[in-house]
């Protein structure tokens, strides 16, 4: 670990002390995890304090669980990850979250904090159904008009449930159940850790 | 006094300077803006999950269709993913070659990006002379993978083969006779690096002639001085990055900050603006430009002295050379199993950032020891800078909001993924 890392996580040990659930070094990034109660509290400090100074927000996305390592995952099913840059001091934070309820996933919005997150949590509840609380405008915004569900989670199938064709008796669009099969050509399958000695694995 | 209402209007999806399909609902009172929503997502095709449900190879050629106007770029990051998770060392001249052609693609990007924001607002000429200059460095893609723009020539752990010896030639066909053909052919000659270096000696003369077009013309400083500025502090509250970074005068550049590849070991400087408008953006990429040229030289020149192996030698993740697969058993099995199962990548999470001609392009790679991603997030430049139209917009003339749009150099492939 190089000495910059080190820096950064013992100093995020020591400013949000309580609110930390675990650092993790690994791969040269740090991975701050947080209770979703500390979350808004742990981000605003994350950019207020004069040794983090995480001024940006690159990226902001939700997470689903359910079917990690073909469904040995025991925690809960949906999370946050937020990538945050600090050019102050030029080094990089993932800061994660987990939601506490699988059925109704909520979290604080950040766009107090961030003004430009306010898309990234747009596109969190529509792909997720990750609700923010006190987001402006929580909008569907890549989905179409209408769409019904949350296509990023695991349990909805890349095929979709409809399909849109144009029906020249009624002389417009139409929606219907889709036709097609659902295929995998190439089966997923999850091996024993260092299978093949790849590098690091 | 007669009363006076805002009203409404839809700017796109179908309009030649929406850059694609962005449909904004603007929201006017008189011709001043009032509102700005935009309404993406009409080219989602959810890169994302299919890249679940497909192995790691499988999902290059997407990256390439995300920013269709900078491909390569796209599969850096995504590449660069997948070998941090693995931990897996890529050759030099590997590194050399993505250097190379992400600045070939820099170039690629801010050709149709300045030359369409002229045409956009009134300059027809420009987007003749850039379109030109484009067609030479699409050949070099072509030379090197097969493919004008969807190339698929990054891969994990190198890239695909080596740069090819000879470019294709033009044919006489009944448009084009024995002469313009010999022509066309005269710096065709010699090897790719012989046509790169006669393209980089000829773009600095190219890029002066932009700048006679456009730098001191009256009428694109009237379009552009002064209109969309972004203050150094909200363009870091917005996340922007890239040219709308550094147009606000923040010196940031991946390239420099945190040097991926071998960019610790070439020769450049980043341009930065002062004002923060779309005037200052313009000079940014401009100068980019010259500076990827430079950057294009070095390696060039790197390239001739040091010959060598362009993929990793691991078989587990790259593939065997045929001539080896044909012949021997084991090659053959890593062959196979490469192909049909794919390969296994250890699990973990990391996010690769490259600079990317927009901005900061991102991979945030989620793996649970599958042979397919868990999760793919791409983290998309112009997404944020979209989303901040709203906020520049407003205030501004329903004509600038062209001028601003262009600005962003949005393209639809990335944002909506």
């Amino acid at each position: 670990m190089s000495s910059k890392l080190e820096r950064l996580s013992s100093s995020l040990q020591n400013i949000l002390g309580a609110k930390v659930r675990s650092v993790v070094v690994d791969r040269g990034e740090v991975t701050l995890e947080v209770a979703a109660a500390d979350y808004l509290a742990a981000a605003q400090m994350l950019r207020d304090h004069r040794d983090l100074r995480f001024e940006e927000l690159i990226d902001l996305t939700g997470l689903d669980y359910s079917a990690y390592g073909n469904g040995a995952w025991t925690g809960k099913r949906f999370a946050v990850a937020v990538h945050l840059l600090s050019i102050t001091h030029n080094w990089r934070i993932r800061l994660r979250a987990f939601a506490d309820d699988d059925a109704f996933p909520v979290f604080e919005s950040l766009v107090g904090v961030w003004a430009g997150v306010n898309w990234y949590e747009r596109e969190a509840f529509d792909l997720y159904g990750i609700m923010f609380a006190g987001h402006p405008d929580l909008r569907r915004i890549l989905t179409d008009y209408g769409f019904v569900g949350h296509p990023f989670r695991k349990d909805f199938p890349v095929s979709g449930y409809v399909e849109m064709r144009y029906d020249p008796e009624q002389g417009r669009v139409v929606y219907q159940p889709v036709t097609i099969e659902p295929r995998e050509n190439t089966p997923r399958i999850v091996r024993e850790e260092n299978y093949g000695d790849v590098g690091n694995g | 006094m007669a009363e006076i209402r805002n009203y409404t209007i839809n700017f796109g999806p179908q309009h030649p300077s929406a850059h694609g399909v962005l449909r904004l609902v603007l929201e006017l009172d008189g011709e001043v803006v009032v509102r700005a929503d935009p309404h993406i997502g009409l080219l989602h095709r959810g890169t994302e999950k299919l890249a679940e449900t497909r192995t790691w190879v499988q999902s290059v050629p997407y990256m390439d269709r995300l920013d269709y106007v900078s491909m390569m770029c796209n599969e850096h990051a995504y590449c660069m993913a997948i070998e941090r998770l693995l931990g897996l060392e890529v050759p030099i001249r590997a590194q050399y070659i993505r250097v190379m052609f992400d600045e070939i693609t820099r170039i690629l990007n801010h050709l149709l990006g300045i030359g369409t924001h002229a045409l956009d607002i009134g300059a027809m000429t420009m987007v003749l002379y850039t379109f030109r200059e484009r067609e030479d460095l699409m050949d070099a893609y072509e030379a090197v993978s097969g493919a004008r723009m969807h190339a698929a020539y990054y891969r994990p752990g190198g890239v695909y083969r080596d740069l090819p010896d000879r470019m294709p030639q033009y044919a006489v066909n009944k448009f084009k006779n024995a002469n313009t053909v010999r022509e066309l052919n005269e710096n065709r000659q010699g090897s790719l690096l012989d046509f790169l270096e006669d393209f980089t000696q000829r773009f600095g003369g190219y890029c002066d002639d932009y700048e006679t077009l456009l730098t001191d013309n009256r009428i694109w400083k009237q379009r552009t001085v002064g209109i969309g500025v972004v203050t150094p502090e909200q363009a870091k509250a917005w996340g922007f990055t890239g040219p709308m970074l550094r147009g606000s005068g923040v010196a940031w550049d991946l390239r420099k900050k945190q040097p991926y590849e071998v960019y610790d070991r070439v020769d450049f400087d980043i341009p930065i603006g002062k004002n923060g408008d779309c005037y200052d953006r313009y000079l940014c990429r401009m100068e980019e430009m010259r500076q990827s040229n430079r950057i294009v030289k070095q390696c060039i020149d790197w390239l001739r002295k040091n010959p060598g192996p362009v993929i990793a030698d691991n078989y587990k993740v790259a593939p065997p050379p045929r001539e080896r697969m044909k012949g021997n058993m084991e090659e053959l099995i890593h062959h196979f199993k490469l192909f049909t199962e794919g390969m296994h990548v250890p699990s973990g999470e990391v996010y690769a950032a490259i600079e990317h001609p927009k901005g900061e392009f991102g991979v945030y790679a989620v793996s649970d020891g599958a042979n397919k991603p868990y999760r793919l997030k791409l983290r998309a430049p112009g997404f944020a800078h979209l989303a901040a139209m709203d906020e520049i917009a407003r205030g501004h003339m329903i004509a600038d909001v062209v001028a601003i749009i262009g600005t962003m150099d949005v393209v639809f492939g990335e944002i909506d993924r």
